[in-house]
């Protein structure tokens, strides 16, 4: 492994974890992010009784 | 009349459920067993340059766009291509061209399952240790080769079919009841569940490979160079393509960047037309831009993350550099079993890789009927029920005739060129020109902002409009340069390839006219578009509706 190979492989790791942690920091911080997206009359589709 | 023909539309469930649906849908075999691979053979670390610039110039501007266009045509109603492109178009040939997010997940489909049956069968082979090649080291490459040729049929044509029972068409037809069975549940409670379940535990899977991998050592002292480090410098070391080059003279060869621009558009799932469809149940308030960057970084987490640390290292370990590559059929289904042979506990291994693998790929191949169903539902004006019967039949039919010409996996490796990697080409381009020149760039920005979390570089509009149409043509013509003589040559010659191509264009007549059928239902293009920014009005009809279910 030389150096050049150390930098590009932590570089490409950190960039892509960087990237990964910035999202889910996004997605989470906003509240209610697991919750339901709406009622779960909308999700209940009844096209399989047709 | 509403494009959902009086039925209820379907919704995601959460907002986690369909980030993960959508990051199951990109994270497939190609992340663990193509990406490692054409790295390796394309300048090692130096690739990631390519790599990166494709994934900023190209993946994810048409991500976005994909992204957005899906939730503006799901604010006509609309949840299939045609009827969306046809929406956005607003003339009817936009409609037709729409076929292709139908045809190109049908089609790839049809393969798709029969691998991920393989996946699964090799997964319940090593569980039960019923993979075994032998006492002698030297022959476990050959034997591992002649296993997987045995498995998958490839010795002659109709070997799968000829009456007596097989076991991987055992674990196709499994493979294929899970698959339907999930997709009947419909979007909250299959897909999204599997996902939401199944990435999870794709990473658990992928974590506990690469701990034993990066924890190897050096297995062999009589060879002190094969060890873990030498492994990881084989993926990563910056390297000439070919001859003893600088190893900057990399950037200056084209098929490199190809070979890096097709990798990230495969991987994302850009032109699949499932994304698009994906989007389409979201709610105009709903997030695009955050979504799609959370799940192509997802995608790319497995990638680079897992994919590029396991597969090429575990295999120098204990191979050393002659191993092959070209495919990740080799690499996957050929290499990797001498590599669990070799380890401690490598039935234990071989099994957890194998089900990781067929899990990356049921989140997928779930993704791939999606589209396929609600267009059916869309144009015909049918119920679940009917459509999963239908599409259930087509594949079926598919799947049987690739089963069916397993020689040399001909009629796969056919599908795979046309379906699986020419045709996603041109719906790509298609894609990025319906919404940077015919919806606009302005406008796109305008619906991918409202509800957005994230606010969209405004050099975003400059990229999509201009950068990744070239980009994607450059690409897409070198690659037809170099790719397509062959293909069409073997067309020429006939046999498997020309039927198979014919059954290709049989499934894209039988949609087109299906379009035609549904398009006197849509009337997409004389229907008022959604005011962007009404939102208020927009809730008031969402309440009355949830009270009229009441």
């Amino acid at each position: 492994m030389t150096l050049g190979g150390w930098i590009f492989m932590l570089g490409s790791i950190g960039f892509v974890l960087s990237l990964c942690a910035f999202c889910f920091w996004r997605v989470f911080r906003r509240p209610g992010t697991a919750e339901r997206l709406q009622s779960p009359h909308t999700i209940a589709t009844r096209d399989k009784d047709t | 009349m509403d494009g959902t023909g009086g039925r209820r539309k379907e919704h995601w469930g959460t907002h986690v459920g369909m980030i993960l649906a959508v990051a199951g849908s990109a994270v497939g075999l190609g992340n663990f067993l193509r990406f490692p691979g054409v790295a390796a053979q394309n300048g090692g670390g130096t690739f990631m340059i390519p790599y990166f610039c494709a994934f900023i110039l190209l993946g994810l501007p048409i991500c976005w766009a994909e992204w957005t266009m899906g939730k503006y045509g799901g604010m006509f109603g609309f949840n299939s291509c045609p009827a969306i492109f046809g929406a956005i178009g607003r003339r009817r040939t936009w409609r037709y061209i729409g076929v292709l997010g139908i045809l190109v997940p049908m089609g790839i489909l049809m393969y798709y399952l029969l691998i991920e049956s393989w996946c699964l069968g090799y997964a319940v082979s090593y569980l039960f240790g019923m993979i075994d090649l032998g006492p002698d080291p030297a022959a476990w490459a050959q034997r591992s080769g002649e296993h997987f040729t045995r498995f998958v049929g490839a010795d002659r044509d109709g070997i799968m079919l000829d009456g007596s029972i097989h076991p991987s068409v055992v674990f196709w037809v499994l493979t294929f009841t899970v698959n339907f069975f999930l997709i009947f549940r419909g979007l909250e409670k299959g897909i999204e569940k599997v996902c939401t379940w199944g990435i999870p535990l794709m990473a658990i899977c992928a974590f506990i490979v690469l701990a034993r991998v990066l924890s190897l050592g050096t297995p062999d002292p009589a060879q002190p160079d094969r060890n873990v480090l030498n492994g990881l410098g084989f993926m990563w070391n910056p390297k000439p393509v070919a001859g003893e080059e600088p190893w900057y003279v990399v950037l200056a060869n084209p098929q490199v960047w190809m070979s890096a621009a097709s990798q990230i558009f495969f991987s994302l799932s850009v032109g699949f037309g499932v994304i698009i469809n994906y989007a389409s149940y979201l709610r105009r308030r709903d997030d695009v831009v955050l979504s799609g960057l959370t799940a192509s970084s997802i995608n790319e987490f497995f990638e680079v993350c897992l994919g590029g640390l396991i597969t090429i290292p575990a295999a120098f370990v204990f191979l050393g550099v002659a191993f092959p590559m070209d495919s990740s059929f080799d690499l996957g289904f050929k290499t990797l079993p001498v590599v669990f042979m070799h380890m401690k506990f490598g039935s234990l291994f071989g099994f957890l890789w194998f089900f990781m693998l067929f899990l990356a790929a049921i989140t997928s191949s779930l993704s791939m009927l999606q589209p396929a169903i609600a267009f059916l539902e869309e144009a015909l004006g049918i119920g679940r029920r009917a459509s999963v019967a239908i599409l259930g039949l087509a594949s079926v039919g598919g799947s049987l005739f690739i089963i069916y010409f397993s020689k040399n996996l001909s009629a796969l490796d056919t599908m795979d060129f046309w379906v699986g990697t020419a045709l996603i080409f041109v719906f790509a381009t298609c894609q990025v020109v319906l919404y940077a020149w015919v919806l606009g760039v302005e406008k796109g920005a305008v619906i991918a902002a409202e509800g957005a979390e994230l606010r969209q570089p405004r050099v975003f509009k400059f990229i999509v409009k201009y950068v990744s149409p070239v980009y994607l043509l450059a690409v897409f013509v070198m690659w037809c340069s170099i790719k397509l003589p062959g293909y069409v040559k073997d067309l020429a010659d006939g046999g498997v390839p020309l039927l198979t191509v014919g059954m290709i264009a049989g499934l894209a007549i039988f949609l087109l006219l299906l379009i035609s059928v549904g398009g006197s239902r849509w009337h997409a293009e004389t229907r008022p578009e959604p005011r962007l920014g009404d939102v208020e009005r927009l809730s008031r009809e969402e309440v009355k509706d949830w009270e009229g279910a009441i």
